[in-house]
Protein backbone atom coordinates (compact mmCIF):
# COMPACT_ATOMS: atom_id res chain seq x y z
CA UNK A 1 0.00 0.00 0.00
CA UNK A 2 1.28 3.65 -0.68
CA UNK A 3 -0.25 6.14 1.30
CA UNK A 4 0.69 9.31 -0.15
CA UNK A 5 -0.24 7.25 -3.85
CA UNK A 6 -3.83 7.17 -2.60
CA UNK A 7 -3.93 10.35 -1.04
CA UNK A 8 -2.42 11.84 -3.93
CA UNK A 9 -5.37 9.79 -5.92
CA UNK A 10 -8.16 11.39 -3.28
CA UNK A 11 -7.00 14.57 -3.11
CA UNK A 12 -6.90 14.74 -7.39
CA UNK A 13 -10.11 13.24 -7.71
CA UNK A 14 -12.06 14.54 -5.05
CA UNK A 15 -11.24 18.18 -6.27
CA UNK A 16 -12.45 17.12 -10.08
CA UNK A 17 -15.84 15.86 -8.01
CA UNK A 18 -16.83 19.29 -7.15
CA UNK A 19 -15.77 20.43 -11.21
CA UNK A 20 -17.74 17.69 -12.68
CA UNK A 21 -20.50 19.78 -13.70
CA UNK A 22 -22.78 17.50 -16.78
CA UNK A 23 -20.70 14.45 -14.87
CA UNK A 24 -17.72 12.45 -15.42
CA UNK A 25 -17.72 13.01 -19.19
CA UNK A 26 -17.48 16.50 -18.83
CA UNK A 27 -14.34 15.75 -16.90
CA UNK A 28 -12.45 13.30 -19.58
CA UNK A 29 -10.56 16.27 -20.67
CA UNK A 30 -8.91 17.54 -17.45
CA UNK A 31 -8.25 13.97 -16.06
CA UNK A 32 -6.33 12.94 -19.25
CA UNK A 33 -4.18 16.42 -18.65
CA UNK A 34 -3.95 15.31 -14.68
CA UNK A 35 -2.66 11.65 -15.18
CA UNK A 36 -1.80 11.52 -18.60
CA UNK A 37 0.20 14.60 -19.44
CA UNK A 38 1.22 15.79 -15.99
CA UNK A 39 1.84 12.48 -14.09
CA UNK A 40 2.58 10.17 -16.51
CA UNK A 41 0.27 7.38 -14.44
CA UNK A 42 -1.14 6.27 -17.75
CA UNK A 43 0.17 6.49 -20.96
CA UNK A 44 -2.40 7.52 -24.20
CA UNK A 45 -2.99 3.95 -24.78
CA UNK A 46 -3.38 2.79 -21.36
CA UNK A 47 -6.01 5.78 -21.27
CA UNK A 48 -7.99 4.82 -24.13
CA UNK A 49 -7.85 1.21 -23.03
CA UNK A 50 -9.56 2.61 -19.49
CA UNK A 51 -12.14 4.62 -21.58
CA UNK A 52 -13.14 1.37 -23.73
CA UNK A 53 -13.60 -1.19 -21.17
CA UNK A 54 -15.11 1.71 -18.70
CA UNK A 55 -17.68 2.31 -22.02
CA UNK A 56 -18.20 -1.64 -22.34
CA UNK A 57 -19.04 -2.37 -18.83
CA UNK A 58 -22.13 -2.23 -16.74
CA UNK A 59 -22.97 1.41 -14.61
CA UNK A 60 -22.31 4.87 -14.63
CA UNK A 61 -19.56 6.58 -17.11
CA UNK A 62 -17.16 7.45 -13.66
CA UNK A 63 -16.00 3.70 -14.08
CA UNK A 64 -13.16 5.02 -16.28
CA UNK A 65 -12.02 7.06 -12.99
CA UNK A 66 -12.11 3.63 -11.24
CA UNK A 67 -9.82 1.56 -13.46
CA UNK A 68 -7.58 5.01 -13.87
CA UNK A 69 -7.43 4.40 -9.86
CA UNK A 70 -6.54 0.58 -10.44
CA UNK A 71 -4.09 1.38 -13.27
CA UNK A 72 -1.96 3.19 -10.54
CA UNK A 73 -2.58 0.96 -7.39
CA UNK A 74 -4.37 -1.77 -7.75
CA UNK A 75 -7.51 -2.75 -5.77
CA UNK A 76 -6.76 0.00 -3.42
CA UNK A 77 -6.00 2.94 -5.90
CA UNK A 78 -9.89 1.78 -8.00
CA UNK A 79 -11.49 2.17 -4.67
CA UNK A 80 -10.09 5.27 -3.58
CA UNK A 81 -10.77 7.19 -6.82
CA UNK A 82 -14.30 5.63 -6.88
CA UNK A 83 -15.41 7.28 -3.61
CA UNK A 84 -13.41 10.27 -4.04
CA UNK A 85 -14.86 11.28 -7.31
CA UNK A 86 -18.19 10.53 -6.13
CA UNK A 87 -18.20 11.58 -2.40
CA UNK A 88 -17.92 15.55 -2.19
CA UNK A 89 -20.72 15.77 -5.14
CA UNK A 90 -22.45 13.64 -3.19
CA UNK A 91 -22.29 15.52 -0.10
CA UNK A 92 -23.36 18.73 -1.66
CA UNK A 93 -26.64 16.62 -3.35
CA UNK A 94 -27.10 15.91 -0.30
CA UNK A 95 -27.28 19.07 1.63
CA UNK A 96 -28.76 21.02 -1.32
CA UNK A 97 -31.95 18.76 -1.71
CA UNK A 98 -32.60 19.94 1.63
CA UNK A 99 -32.47 23.46 0.68
CA UNK A 100 -33.76 23.26 -2.59
CA UNK A 101 -37.65 23.88 -2.52
CA UNK A 102 -36.35 27.42 -1.01
CA UNK A 103 -34.58 28.24 -4.14
CA UNK A 104 -36.75 26.78 -6.59
CA UNK A 105 -38.16 30.04 -8.17
CA UNK A 106 -35.16 31.91 -7.69
CA UNK A 107 -34.05 34.11 -10.16
CA UNK A 108 -30.33 33.15 -9.36
CA UNK A 109 -30.62 29.25 -10.12
CA UNK A 110 -32.32 30.00 -13.01
CA UNK A 111 -29.60 32.29 -14.10
CA UNK A 112 -27.09 29.57 -12.92
CA UNK A 113 -28.83 26.92 -14.80
CA UNK A 114 -29.08 29.02 -18.20
CA UNK A 115 -25.25 30.10 -17.94
CA UNK A 116 -24.08 26.51 -16.73
CA UNK A 117 -25.94 25.29 -19.83
CA UNK A 118 -23.44 26.44 -22.35
CA UNK A 119 -20.17 25.76 -20.74
CA UNK A 120 -21.52 21.72 -20.20
CA UNK A 121 -21.90 22.04 -23.74
CA UNK A 122 -18.55 23.02 -24.37
CA UNK A 123 -16.51 20.28 -22.15
CA UNK A 124 -18.50 17.59 -23.53
CA UNK A 125 -17.25 18.56 -26.77
CA UNK A 126 -14.01 19.44 -25.48
CA UNK A 127 -14.12 15.73 -23.90
CA UNK A 128 -15.18 14.36 -27.48
CA UNK A 129 -12.06 15.83 -29.09
CA UNK A 130 -9.20 14.99 -26.51
CA UNK A 131 -10.76 11.31 -27.20
CA UNK A 132 -10.92 11.56 -30.55
CA UNK A 133 -7.31 12.77 -30.71
CA UNK A 134 -6.61 10.16 -28.25
CA UNK A 135 -8.42 6.55 -29.76
CA UNK A 136 -8.63 7.55 -33.55
CA UNK A 137 -5.43 6.08 -34.49
CA UNK A 138 -6.16 4.88 -37.81
CA UNK A 139 -8.34 5.58 -41.17
CA UNK A 140 -10.58 2.85 -39.68
CA UNK A 141 -10.50 4.23 -35.94
CA UNK A 142 -11.46 7.70 -37.52
CA UNK A 143 -14.43 6.24 -39.73
CA UNK A 144 -15.74 4.47 -36.66
CA UNK A 145 -16.33 7.68 -34.61
CA UNK A 146 -17.98 9.69 -37.42
CA UNK A 147 -20.21 6.52 -38.31
CA UNK A 148 -20.82 6.29 -34.60
CA UNK A 149 -21.97 10.07 -34.06
CA UNK A 150 -24.23 9.92 -37.70
CA UNK A 151 -25.81 6.49 -36.29
CA UNK A 152 -26.62 8.37 -32.53
CA UNK A 153 -27.73 11.47 -33.80
CA UNK A 154 -30.26 10.12 -36.54
CA UNK A 155 -31.51 6.75 -35.34
CA UNK A 156 -32.82 5.29 -32.15
CA UNK A 157 -30.48 2.89 -31.78
CA UNK A 158 -29.30 1.37 -28.39
CA UNK A 159 -25.96 2.48 -27.67
CA UNK A 160 -24.93 -1.06 -26.88
CA UNK A 161 -25.57 -1.35 -30.33
CA UNK A 162 -22.75 0.75 -31.94
CA UNK A 163 -20.06 -0.40 -28.89
CA UNK A 164 -20.48 -3.82 -30.00
CA UNK A 165 -20.60 -3.17 -34.09
CA UNK A 166 -17.13 -1.35 -33.00
CA UNK A 167 -15.85 -4.27 -31.70
CA UNK A 168 -16.57 -6.21 -34.40
CA UNK A 169 -15.41 -4.12 -37.10
CA UNK A 170 -12.03 -3.70 -34.09
CA UNK A 171 -11.65 -7.79 -34.76
CA UNK A 172 -12.61 -8.10 -38.53
CA UNK A 173 -10.27 -5.23 -39.45
CA UNK A 174 -7.04 -4.37 -36.90
CA UNK A 175 -7.72 -1.07 -35.99
CA UNK B 1 -49.51 8.55 -13.10
CA UNK B 2 -53.11 8.08 -12.14
CA UNK B 3 -53.46 10.03 -9.26
CA UNK B 4 -50.50 12.56 -8.75
CA UNK B 5 -51.27 13.90 -5.35
CA UNK B 6 -47.63 14.50 -4.78
CA UNK B 7 -46.88 18.99 -4.52
CA UNK B 8 -44.22 19.01 -7.62
CA UNK B 9 -40.69 20.08 -6.40
CA UNK B 10 -41.39 18.54 -2.52
CA UNK B 11 -37.89 16.22 -3.25
CA UNK B 12 -37.62 15.38 0.03
CA UNK B 13 -41.25 14.16 1.11
CA UNK B 14 -42.35 10.61 0.79
CA UNK B 15 -45.17 10.00 -2.27
CA UNK B 16 -48.43 9.48 -0.33
CA UNK B 17 -49.34 5.92 -1.94
CA UNK B 18 -45.81 4.65 -1.35
CA UNK B 19 -44.67 2.21 1.31
CA UNK B 20 -41.03 4.09 2.23
CA UNK B 21 -38.23 1.61 1.29
CA UNK B 22 -36.52 0.20 3.56
CA UNK B 23 -32.51 0.86 3.16
CA UNK B 24 -32.14 -2.85 2.37
CA UNK B 25 -34.25 -2.69 -0.51
CA UNK B 26 -32.88 0.82 -1.27
CA UNK B 27 -29.52 -0.95 -1.28
CA UNK B 28 -31.03 -4.24 -3.73
CA UNK B 29 -33.24 -2.01 -6.39
CA UNK B 30 -30.58 0.17 -6.72
CA UNK B 31 -28.34 -2.97 -7.19
CA UNK B 32 -30.29 -3.86 -9.81
CA UNK B 33 -30.90 -0.89 -11.77
CA UNK B 34 -26.88 -0.98 -11.51
CA UNK B 35 -26.17 -3.82 -13.35
CA UNK B 36 -28.60 -3.25 -16.00
CA UNK B 37 -27.38 -0.03 -16.85
CA UNK B 38 -25.31 -0.28 -20.14
CA UNK B 39 -24.48 2.75 -22.05
CA UNK B 40 -26.38 5.08 -19.35
CA UNK B 41 -27.93 3.97 -16.47
CA UNK B 42 -30.70 6.63 -15.87
CA UNK B 43 -33.64 4.81 -18.57
CA UNK B 44 -33.33 1.89 -16.01
CA UNK B 45 -33.37 3.86 -12.92
CA UNK B 46 -36.13 5.96 -14.21
CA UNK B 47 -37.91 2.72 -14.66
CA UNK B 48 -37.28 1.32 -11.64
CA UNK B 49 -38.60 4.38 -9.65
CA UNK B 50 -41.13 5.48 -11.61
CA UNK B 51 -42.85 2.32 -12.91
CA UNK B 52 -41.95 -0.34 -11.07
CA UNK B 53 -41.80 0.65 -7.48
CA UNK B 54 -43.47 3.64 -7.87
CA UNK B 55 -41.30 5.76 -5.48
CA UNK B 56 -41.54 8.84 -6.94
CA UNK B 57 -43.76 10.36 -9.91
CA UNK B 58 -43.18 11.27 -13.37
CA UNK B 59 -42.83 14.60 -12.25
CA UNK B 60 -40.85 14.21 -9.21
CA UNK B 61 -38.39 12.33 -11.40
CA UNK B 62 -38.11 15.26 -13.36
CA UNK B 63 -37.33 17.09 -10.81
CA UNK B 64 -35.03 14.79 -9.07
CA UNK B 65 -32.92 15.19 -12.47
CA UNK B 66 -32.85 18.28 -13.31
CA UNK B 67 -31.06 18.88 -9.56
CA UNK B 68 -28.62 16.58 -10.15
CA UNK B 69 -27.90 17.90 -13.67
CA UNK B 70 -26.93 20.72 -12.10
CA UNK B 71 -25.25 19.78 -9.35
CA UNK B 72 -21.13 18.25 -10.14
CA UNK B 73 -21.17 14.90 -9.90
CA UNK B 74 -22.37 11.76 -12.18
CA UNK B 75 -26.17 12.67 -12.61
CA UNK B 76 -26.98 9.24 -11.85
CA UNK B 77 -25.43 9.03 -8.41
CA UNK B 78 -27.20 12.61 -7.31
CA UNK B 79 -30.11 10.74 -8.31
CA UNK B 80 -29.47 7.88 -6.02
CA UNK B 81 -28.05 10.03 -3.52
CA UNK B 82 -31.57 11.93 -3.38
CA UNK B 83 -33.48 8.53 -3.70
CA UNK B 84 -32.42 7.23 -0.84
CA UNK B 85 -31.47 10.67 1.11
CA UNK B 86 -35.93 11.26 0.85
CA UNK B 87 -37.12 8.24 2.22
CA UNK B 88 -34.32 6.99 4.87
CA UNK B 89 -32.07 10.11 5.52
CA UNK B 90 -28.08 10.20 5.02
CA UNK B 91 -27.85 5.93 5.89
CA UNK B 92 -30.49 5.52 2.77
CA UNK B 93 -28.54 7.89 0.34
CA UNK B 94 -25.41 5.60 1.79
CA UNK B 95 -27.28 2.65 0.47
CA UNK B 96 -28.88 3.14 -2.48
CA UNK B 97 -25.56 4.88 -3.88
CA UNK B 98 -23.38 1.50 -2.58
CA UNK B 99 -26.15 -0.33 -4.62
CA UNK B 100 -25.83 1.20 -7.29
CA UNK B 101 -21.95 1.38 -7.63
CA UNK B 102 -21.16 -2.02 -6.46
CA UNK B 103 -21.69 -4.26 -9.23
CA UNK B 104 -20.31 -1.74 -11.74
CA UNK B 105 -17.14 -1.46 -10.07
CA UNK B 106 -16.68 -5.29 -9.63
CA UNK B 107 -17.78 -5.79 -13.20
CA UNK B 108 -15.09 -3.38 -14.82
CA UNK B 109 -12.41 -4.25 -12.95
CA UNK B 110 -13.14 -8.33 -13.42
CA UNK B 111 -13.21 -6.66 -16.87
CA UNK B 112 -9.79 -5.04 -16.76
CA UNK B 113 -8.21 -8.01 -15.53
CA UNK B 114 -9.48 -10.36 -17.77
CA UNK B 115 -8.02 -7.52 -20.24
CA UNK B 116 -4.84 -7.29 -19.13
CA UNK B 117 -4.63 -11.53 -19.73
CA UNK B 118 -5.70 -10.97 -23.10
CA UNK B 119 -4.04 -7.85 -24.20
CA UNK B 120 -1.36 -9.96 -26.54
CA UNK B 121 -4.18 -11.32 -28.58
CA UNK B 122 -4.84 -8.86 -31.47
CA UNK B 123 -8.78 -9.92 -31.57
CA UNK B 124 -8.77 -8.11 -28.19
CA UNK B 125 -6.96 -5.83 -28.69
CA UNK B 126 -8.67 -4.39 -32.16
CA UNK B 127 -12.19 -4.94 -30.50
CA UNK B 128 -11.18 -2.72 -27.50
CA UNK B 129 -9.82 -0.24 -30.03
CA UNK B 130 -13.43 -0.35 -32.29
CA UNK B 131 -15.10 -0.47 -28.93
CA UNK B 132 -13.34 3.40 -27.51
CA UNK B 133 -13.68 4.32 -31.18
CA UNK B 134 -17.45 4.13 -31.29
CA UNK B 135 -17.58 5.22 -27.54
CA UNK B 136 -15.73 8.21 -28.94
CA UNK B 137 -18.08 8.94 -31.34
CA UNK B 138 -21.00 8.64 -28.51
CA UNK B 139 -19.62 11.61 -26.60
CA UNK B 140 -19.40 13.60 -29.38
CA UNK B 141 -22.49 12.92 -30.28
CA UNK B 142 -24.05 13.44 -26.48
CA UNK B 143 -22.27 17.09 -27.28
CA UNK B 144 -24.02 17.42 -30.18
CA UNK B 145 -27.83 16.84 -29.08
CA UNK B 146 -26.62 18.58 -25.44
CA UNK B 147 -26.03 21.81 -28.02
CA UNK B 148 -29.46 21.95 -29.46
CA UNK B 149 -30.91 23.97 -26.76
CA UNK B 150 -28.45 26.53 -27.61
CA UNK B 151 -29.59 27.40 -31.00
CA UNK B 152 -30.08 30.59 -32.40
CA UNK B 153 -28.97 32.29 -28.93
CA UNK B 154 -26.07 34.00 -29.83
CA UNK B 155 -23.90 34.45 -26.13
CA UNK B 156 -24.40 30.93 -25.13
CA UNK B 157 -23.09 29.21 -28.52
CA UNK B 158 -20.54 32.11 -27.53
CA UNK B 159 -19.73 30.57 -24.28
CA UNK B 160 -19.87 27.30 -25.33
CA UNK B 161 -17.40 27.79 -28.38
CA UNK B 162 -15.00 29.75 -25.75
CA UNK B 163 -15.25 27.11 -23.01
CA UNK B 164 -14.62 23.87 -25.76
CA UNK B 165 -11.38 25.89 -27.34
CA UNK B 166 -10.11 27.03 -23.43
CA UNK B 167 -10.48 23.27 -22.30
CA UNK B 168 -9.93 21.23 -25.29
CA UNK B 169 -7.42 23.24 -27.38
CA UNK B 170 -5.75 25.68 -24.93
CA UNK B 171 -5.40 22.96 -22.45
CA UNK B 172 -6.48 25.06 -19.64
CA UNK B 173 -6.99 23.74 -16.14
CA UNK B 174 -10.14 22.76 -15.69
CA UNK B 175 -10.49 24.58 -11.88
CA UNK B 176 -9.18 28.39 -13.55
CA UNK B 177 -11.06 28.28 -17.22
CA UNK B 178 -14.32 27.34 -15.06
CA UNK B 179 -13.76 29.84 -12.52
CA UNK B 180 -13.66 32.35 -15.18
CA UNK B 181 -16.15 30.75 -17.61
CA UNK B 182 -19.01 29.50 -15.12
CA UNK B 183 -19.56 33.26 -13.31
CA UNK B 184 -19.47 34.96 -16.60
CA UNK B 185 -21.82 32.64 -18.21
CA UNK B 186 -24.24 32.68 -15.28
CA UNK B 187 -23.77 36.59 -14.99
CA UNK B 188 -24.28 37.53 -19.15
CA UNK B 189 -27.42 34.99 -18.22
CA UNK B 190 -28.41 37.11 -15.11
CA UNK B 191 -28.31 40.20 -17.34
CA UNK B 192 -30.10 39.14 -19.97
CA UNK B 193 -32.94 37.50 -17.94
CA UNK B 194 -33.65 40.83 -15.77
Amino acid sequence: MNLPLLADLAQQFGLLSFLAIGGVNALIPEIHRRVVENAHWLTDTDFAQAFAIAQAAPGPNLLIVSLIGWKVDGFLGALVCTVAICAPSSALTFAVAHVWDRFRDAPLRKAIQYGLAPVTVGLVLASGFILARTVDQSAVAVGLTVATVVLALATRLHPLWMLAAGAAVGVLIAV
Amino acid sequence: MADDKSVPGDLLAPASDAPPPSRRELFLRFLIVGMQGFGGVLPFARRMLVEQRRWVSEREFIEVLSLSQFLPGPNIVNVSIIVGSRFRGASGAVAAVLGLMLMPFLIVLALAALYAQFAAIEAVRGATNGVSAAATGLVIATAIKMAQPLKGVAWQIAMGILTFVAIGLLRVPLLWALAVLAPLSIAIAWRIRQ
